[in-house]
């Protein structure tokens, strides 16, 4: 490995980590799209920053597009709190005509911006090294490493300063505003410390690969834990590990540094929602076609209770009385018996004594109605489930 | 060209005339399903769908290996359908809420289709240039063929929209009762899920997948301030969206440098921005003026009832007093003298006042409604 390449993944993964903190609030938050919205409408604050600066890394840049993406927000708030139309509307209304103005004034004055359209959306990471920050004529780096550092450890000062009232806030934020943290300030904070960094990060990765790196890692670590500092620490190793990782798809396929480091993001992503433990789509449809089978069950059970005449016992009436299939009458049966729930004696279904304290229990759950969970009862009776 | 010279070339220049038609068709049924996106809740969906778009197209060109408009649009429908799917299974099926999960489709789809083009431009095949004009697109590279798709489409779309209008409006204002009347809820939700993708393929060669979601937006929400039925509201959202797309051209074509996308989205904008201030029902403006008139009257009808108690300690209603003693209450001007004056409520005569006979009933009247 060369030095850029060692450089350009470094400056990769403190991009990760610094768009992943703020992520994981975002999520939770269902603010997601904000950072969406912030990393479009940033463009203008960039473009007329960078008139100004002449310089893509000037701290006096980032700030002035920062402050656009606070502005964004404010925007935000502001149509929807006339009642015309719905936030997401106001959202979908606000950027996208930043945006424009943005791509307009770089089109305008292409001759004088070294700003093209295509590294707004992309960014240039594997460029970031050739910029050096040079300080009384010794080369210390790349600059835009420094920059990231810099707002990744601002960034992490500020977690670890108001973890507490940022978790309060996030979670309940009457409870907040009662203890005396204001969810307005949190608010605020939390947007600026966003926007700086997906200014930073802009650069890097571009205005929309940077919205994935801030959402991905954190909602795949979601699926996975609902424990706010294991949330952080999941999705700060997602991001930088798939940061490494696409940096050296994209160095086999010869293309975008960050396409890749999206797209690894990605198959992440859909590997832990196809399989995490609890909140995977397949054990989410396991256990719905689990609960299906028992509430199949129960609904039998019970009309086994209801009738004592052998007529409405027999199991090929079942089959015709409840209405269903073939296969579906011989899962519960076979579930009830493996549960030793009923006997069949020459096609005749009766209740066993275990049968029948089940059922009572679970109907005197129906009618009570009250709060306790029927899978408690059901982890008591059953040994095998459905 | 200024935009003069535009509107008198624009009957018969080819090339002006094909692009301003096809704006305007885009933008008329953009906004007619835009209306149903913004009525659902649903206004980011077309964001993360025209990003969930750019993966198909590259596809589509890596597969076959043309740039053949109709094949590269393909791509796009069943890529935007697949991502429109996916977000729906992961708002159903896991706790991602719908903010995170359209998020992650559109950038997680956008970084792999970025993947994908930048994969394209490497390869020694000199035919991919061109492939990114969807990301801001390009309306001077509408020819008659794609407008007479796009021409087609809406034409579709509108019978479709006719056949089921009763199961859209419907859908859309009450969707458990018509689950209870009986209809397929679930296939016209699809119907008008894949319209809306539809629609937000076609205008991804003009307007391009970053602008595309306030293409189908801004009509629709600009619409939806002057009117409260559906159907006017289609209506206005087309004609709006339409005039977004004729005027968006004329001034990029009457500028150099301007890309048409973002100077659509702007005017589109404009129309948003005059909707939300003027509209009379529940414009900003009006909002805020009858506020005004609102705070006036009541003020008014304050002091009316503060004369009217110091009156009917009186035998004689209209017994005269002096002015100085309404200085002391809230709300008292001149002014609402004089209006209370003309409203024929009290007579002045100097520095005194009485109540009139009129003034007494309206009082007497007014808490009693």
């Amino acid at each position: 490995m060369s030095l850029p390449q060692i450089e350009i993944q470094l400056i990769a993964a403190i991009v990760a980590i610094a768009c992943a903190i703020p992520g994981v609030f975002l999520v939770l938050r269902k603010m997601a799209l904000i950072s969406d919205a912030i990393s479009h409408s940033i463009l203008p604050g960039i473009v007329i920053g960078f008139f100004l600066t002449e310089d893509l890394n000037s701290p006096w840049l980032i700030l002035l597009a920062a402050v656009t993406g606070v502005i964004t927000v404010v925007l935000v708030e502001a149509i929807q709190k006339t009642g015309l139309v719905k936030e997401d509307t106001a959202i979908g209304l606000v950027f996208p005509a930043l945006f424009s103005i943005g791509v307009i004034l770089i089109a305008k004055n292409a001759n004088d911006v070294h700003l093209d359209v295509d590294a707004v959306l992309l960014g240039e990471l594997a460029f970031a090294p050739f910029d050096r920050l040079m300080v009384a004529g010794t080369d210390i780096g790349p600059k835009s490493l420094w920059v990231m550092g810099i707002i990744l450890s601002i960034t992490i000062g500020l977690l670890i300063a108001f973890f507490k009232e940022l978790k309060v806030s996030t979670f309940d934020a009457g409870l907040s505003s009662a203890l005396g943290f204001s969810p307005v300030v949190l608010h605020y904070g939390l947007m600026s410390v966003s926007s700086v960094t997906v200014v930073g990060a802009f650069d890097a990765v571009g205005a929309v690969l940077v919205v994935a790196l801030m959402i991905a890692p954190a909602a795949t670590a979601y699926l996975l834990t609902s424990d706010l500092k294991k949330m952080l620490g999941l999705s700060i190793l997602f991001g930088v590990s798939s940061a490494i990782a696409g940096y050296w798809v994209a160095h086999l396929l010869d293309a975008s540094i960050s396409g890749s480091m999206t797209t690894v993001l990605g198959v992440v992503f859909l590997m832990v929602y196809l399989f995490a433990p609890n909140k995977g789509l397949i054990a989410v449809m396991y256990r719905q076609k689990q609960q299906r089978t028992e509430v199949s069950l129960l609904t039998f059970l019970l009309h086994l209770n209801n009738h004592t005449e052998e007529s409405e016992r027999h199991i090929n009436h079942l089959n015709e009385h409840i209405n269903w299939q073939r296969v579906r009458s011989q899962t519960v049966l076979d579930l009830a018996q493996k549960n030793n729930m009923i006997t069949i004696t020459d096609s005749i279904v009766t209740l066993t004594s275990k049968g029948k304290e089940f059922t009572d229990l679970a109907l005197e759950y129906i009618i009570t109605n009250k709060d306790e969970k029927i899978e408690h009862m059901k982890d008591n009776f059953f040994l095998f489930r459905g | 060209m200024d935009i003069k010279e535009y509107f008198s070339l624009v009957f018969s220049d080819y090339t002006l005339r094909t692009i301003t038609l096809g704006t305007a068709i885009l933008g008329a049924i953009c906004g007619m399903l835009g209306s149903f996106a913004v009525l659902r809740k649903q206004s980011l969906l077309g964001d993360a769908i025209s990003h969930a778009a750019l993966p198909g197209i590259a596809l589509a060109f890596i597969i076959t290996g043309t740039k053949d408009t109709n094949l590269l649009l393909l791509g796009a429908l069943v890529s935007g359908l697949i991502g429109t799917f996916w977000i729906r299974g992961m708002i159903t099926k896991t706790h991602l809420k719908s903010d995170t999960a359209l998020g992650l489709i559109l950038s997680l789809f956008f970084g792999f289709g970025m993947l994908l083009l930048t994969f394209i431009q490497k390869q020694p095949n000199a035919n991919q240039a061109g492939l990114d004009k969807y990301l801001f697109g390009q309306a001077a590279t509408l020819v008659e063929k794609d407008v007479t798709l796009m021409a087609i489409v809406t034409g579709v779309c509108l019978v479709v929209l006719l056949l089921f209008w009763k199961e859209f409006k419907i859908l859309l204002f009450d969707a458990d009762y018509t689950k209870t009347l009986g209809f397929n809820t679930r296939f016209i939700d699809v119907l008008i899920t894949f319209f809306i993708v539809l629609a937000i393929v076609l205008g991804l060669q003009t307007v391009g997948v970053v602008l595309m979601s306030a293409m189908l937006l801004a009509p629709a929400a600009a619409a939806r301030q002057w009117t409260n039925k559906l159907s006017v509201m289609i209506v206005l959202a087309a004609i709006f969206g339409a005039f977004s797309g004729v005027f968006g051209t004329a001034i990029s074509a009457s500028q150099n440098n301007l890309s048409t996308g973002p100077v659509i989205v702007l005017v589109a904008a404009v129309f948003v921005l005059f909707s939300f201030i003027f509209s009379p029902g529940r414009g900003i403006l009006f909002k805020q003026i009858r506020f005004w008139q609102n705070r006036r009257d009541l003020k008014l009808q304050k002091t009316l009832q503060f004369m009217f108690d110091i009156a009917k300690t009186h035998e004689d209603i209209s017994h005269p007093h002096a002015i100085k003693i309404l200085n002391n209450f809230q709300g008292f001007t001149r002014g609402s003298l004089k209006e209370m004056e003309e409203k024929k409520w009290v007579e002045v005569q100097g520095q005194k006042w009485s109540l009139t006979q009129d003034g007494y009933n309206a009082a007497e009247n007014l808490y009693k409604q």
